[in-house]
């Protein structure tokens, strides 16, 4: 049973046990945030995930994967090959302390070794087991060989992104897998309430399209249920009947989106060229035509090629005088627009707000002989704050501790099973 | 009869958009009783917003907000009226988890932020979330979830690498941060009902989004390179991308990573010996011939439909998909034996298609119901968890703090 008398984190009397790959990674993360006992299980000389980089400083090394870094803090680390028997049997002993049971191995794999949530439930039936999938666990399309770019085009995403006159696009940052993992902690979430209040475990089949489905944000979904419309990429251009303007633009260093022309009966948009204008004003930079325009009359549905040119012009030329932290730190900030600057990585760690509420943490890597700069808190908790109490593992970190310290293994049972790659 | 992972929850939900509401949608779905509180003077923005339910635009046919908040009760209620405050207090007092999504002002000009209520309620868990929190010299920033996502860094990785970046689809923030947030609610859940202790979750939706390129900063940190947009290229694999199919912008996508992939896609596009040729015998050659290569693909492609390319290739080992557009979703087999797209019976009198969670519980299954039209409860709440006698509401009706259809704004 749980250890209830630990209250110093949000989860912390539980276990959890991760056996994913890349694709699930998150899920354990976030839970370890959360303040779970998260133990991420390997096989023998070390996960794949471990082959993905960037690496640090270049050095491709499967203890210095920058994504395993980052997709893995704040959990303990075990080598076990499941597909011995040996391997099946530490698997079970670990289950039996185990709060939840994350996975995402292909459907019917886990079945084949007699380790599916049937078999995991009998020896410990308060288990929370998370299968994380492409498509889920059955259905037509459950043995689908699939890759994280083609689940991005199955939920529809890649549908809908790039311009029309090219191929569509996913991110170039894989995030099907994020997405499914984040899900799957939500699902992971109800069953563990359930869990503790009656005492019985469930499993949780994540399907990643669904999860994917979701980031639609069901507009589309709506366009095509209610209107029958079947929404298409666009790409950055406004295209209206009676004139095409652009959607985003190119200012000092880099770019942004929104923000250019809009009005009408958005609130929000009239706010921003209200805010833009003025900024513009206070530069001398507004032509009398955009000081004097009432954007509440916008309508880009009635707008000619004439008047969107000549109002976008002034409003292009002053957006490239400006650095995208300028356009949000002084447009989006202190004069209310909505204005989405591009931000890269650079901009993101000189916030100034993510600084002032302390966002950021450094975990120490003592191997490397530094320590790096993670992403903090994803929520900032009043009676128990998010902590960050380790790097990712090493290869097999852990196993003395555990396999020793908690299965009572012996030095020597220790050395046989490692012989024998089990661990 | 289902069991209810939530049942005997009770939730307040002040809403506006996604971050705040749609964790309570989590809880009302799975059996929690969720009050959605509006008021027809100030609709927000997901209840005017096309696509409208039989494209009739009215603030109870607005399908975003529908997909949004299911399994909730609908309340219209002024807040701007002492005795709207009063209903809206009762309601505090009876809930354990109460969510706003709205400016950092507004809750604490009704009274209504967390100092105010723990006072009241010492053990109730009550999440704010902004843009970028409740603290710090940004904390009053406006914006949305494709404004953050361009923040966050996510949208300079979509495009292609002679033009502009494109931004991903949609307010791409808001779904992994309500994951987060419903997460970060129910630890604190599980901590009341060991300690019975509540608590304030100040969720910025910025400091969630960042998760989702966490190895950036590293890459940067580390090695002071910025990650970019690449089209659809990646490292790990060739070809990797979208190919045109027969018909009008049909695409399938694909990706074949290992040697052994690479002599299954040549089987099936029915040319094995191209898995020979040197221009392609190796990843690195496939590499540095990806330009060539993805117009091979491509010549084979569009001579075939999207399913029939699928078929070849998922017969033959290769991760592929069709490039699903909407209509496509709707028409996916694996979508229906998984009951994606909930037919709920809407207050309109419509079947509307709510989504599902993209988890299925094996002992709690979902209980989703559609989601109210304004006030479609006020009876239910104000009668039956308040305990209102029904002259009390009439009058709170003829008073105008009840509101109705004529208290919306005029056109």
């Amino acid at each position: 049973m749980p250890d209830y008398s630990r209250t110093d984190t949000l989860l912390g009397p539980y276990r959890v046990l991760d056996l994913t790959s890349e694709l699930g990674l998150m899920c354990g993360k976030m839970l370890g945030d959360l303040g779970a006992d998260v133990i991420k299980l390997e096989r023998p000389g070390g996960d794949p995930a471990r082959n993905r980089g960037p690496f640090y400083k270049d050095q491709v090394h499967p203890e210095k994967s920058l994504f395993w870094f980052a997709h893995n803090v704040n959990k303990r680390g075990l080598t076990l090959n499941i597909r011995c028997a040996d391997g099946q049997e530490l698997l079970k002993r670990l289950v039996t302390t185990a709060d939840f049971l994350i996975e995402s191995y292909a459907p019917g794999f886990l079945e084949s070794l007699g380790l599916d949530y049937e078999d995991l439930s009998q020896i410990n039936p308060r288990l929370v087991m998370v299968s994380i999938t492409p498509f889920g666990r059955t259905g037509p399309k459950a043995r689908h060989k699939m890759s994280e770019l083609t689940m991005w085009a199955s939920g529809g995403e890649m549908y809908l992104t790039g311009d029309p006159d090219r191929a569509p696009l996913w991110i170039s940052l894989p995030q099907a897998g994020l997405q499914g993992s984040l899900e799957a902690l939500a699902g992971a979430m109800v069953a563990h309430w359930h869990r503790e209040n009656t005492g019985e475990g469930q499993h949780v089949d994540v399907s990643i399209q669904e999860a994917v489905i979701w980031q639609l944000m069901g507009t589309p979904i709506g366009l095509w249920a209610c209107h029958g419309e079947n929404q298409q990429r666009r790409g950055t251009m406004q295209v209206q009947p009676k004139a095409t303007y652009p959607g985003a633009g190119q200012c000092k260093d880099g770019f942004f989106t929104g923000g250019i022309l809009g009005g009408g009966a958005s609130l929000h948009t009239v706010r921003t060229q209200q805010g833009l204008v003025s900024w513009m004003d206070a530069e001398g930079r507004a032509t009398p035509e955009l000081k004097g325009y009432d954007w509440r009359r916008f309508d880009g549905r009635s707008v000619t090629q004439e008047e969107a040119d000549r109002l976008a012009k002034p409003i292009l030329d002053f957006y490239k005088t400006k650095t995208v932290r300028q356009i949000h730190e002084e447009g989006v900030v202190q004069r209310r627009m909505t204005t989405a600057a591009f931000y890269t990585a650079k901009d993101v760690l000189a916030d100034p707000q993510l600084q002032a509420r302390d966002y950021w943490v450094k975990l120490e890597h003592p191997e490397l002989g530094e320590s790096l700069t993670y992403p903090g808190a994803y929520a900032k908790m009043s009676e128990t704050p998010l902590k960050f109490r380790r790097r990712a593992p090493l290869i097999g970190e852990h196993n003395d501790e555990l396999y020793r310290g908690e299965l009572g293994l012996s030095a020597s049972e220790l050395a046989l099973l490692k012989g024998r790659r089990v661990i | 009869m289902a069991k209810k992972a939530f049942e005997g929850i009770k939730c307040l939900d002040f809403g506006w958009i996604g971050v705040g509401p749609v964790p309570l949608r989590l809880m009302g779905d799975h059996g929690a009783t969720v009050v959605r509180l509006e008021s027809h003077t100030a609709p927000e923005t997901a209840r005017n917003s096309r696509p409208y339910i039989g494209n009739t635009a009215h603030v109870d046919r607005a399908y975003w907000f529908a997909d949004w908040n299911s399994s909730k009760l609908g309340l219209s209620i002024d807040l701007s009226k002492p005795r709207g405050k009063e209903i809206a207090w009762k309601l505090i007092r009876w809930a354990d988890i109460i969510t706003e999504g709205m400016t950092t002002k507004t809750m604490r000009n009704w009274g209504m932020d967390y100092e105010s209520v723990r006072k009241v309620r010492p053990d109730i868990i009550y999440l704010s979330t902004t843009v970028k929190g409740q603290t710090g010299p940004h904390h009053s920033a406006a914006g949305h979830g494709t404004l953050i996502a361009a923040l966050a860094g996510i949208s300079s990785l979509v495009g292609w690498p002679d033009r502009y970046p494109l931004s991903q689809w949609g307010a791409y923030t808001d779904m992994p941060n309500w994951r987060l947030a419903s997460a970060a609610i129910l630890a604190a859940l599980d901590y009341r009902r060991r300690t019975g202790k509540g608590q304030f979750i100040d969720y910025s939706q910025f400091e969630g989004a960042l998760h989702l390129v966490a190895p950036t900063f590293l890459e940067y940190a580390v090695n002071g390179r910025l990650m970019e947009r690449n089209g659809n290229r990646w490292a790990y694999a060739v070809p990797h991308g979208a190919f045109p199919c027969q018909g009008d912008n049909r695409w399938v996508a694909l990706s074949v990573g290992t040697d052994k992939e690479w002599h299954s896609l040549c089987q099936a596009m029915g040319d094995p010996a191209l898995a020979q040729d040197s221009r392609f015998a190796t990843f690195m050659a496939r590499k540095r011939h990806e330009d060539e290569l993805e117009r091979i693909v491509a010549g084979w492609t569009k001579q075939h439909t999207t399913d029939e390319v699928v078929a070849s290739l998922q017969t033959a080992g290769v991760a592929s998909s069709v490039v699903e557009s909407v209509k496509d979703l709707f028409e996916d087999d694996q979508l229906q034996h998984r009951r994606h797209f909930r037919w709920l019976l809407h207050a309109t009198g419509e079947k509307v298609p709510h989504e599902a969670w993209g988890f299925q519980l094996s002992k709690t299954p979902d209980t989703m119901f559609a989601a109210p039209a304004m006030g479609q409860h006020n009876e239910y709440v104000l009668k039956e968890i308040l305990g209102y006698a029904d002259e009390d509401i009439a009058q709170l009706l003829m008073d105008k703090v009840v509101t109705t259809e004529d208290d919306l704004p005029k056109a």
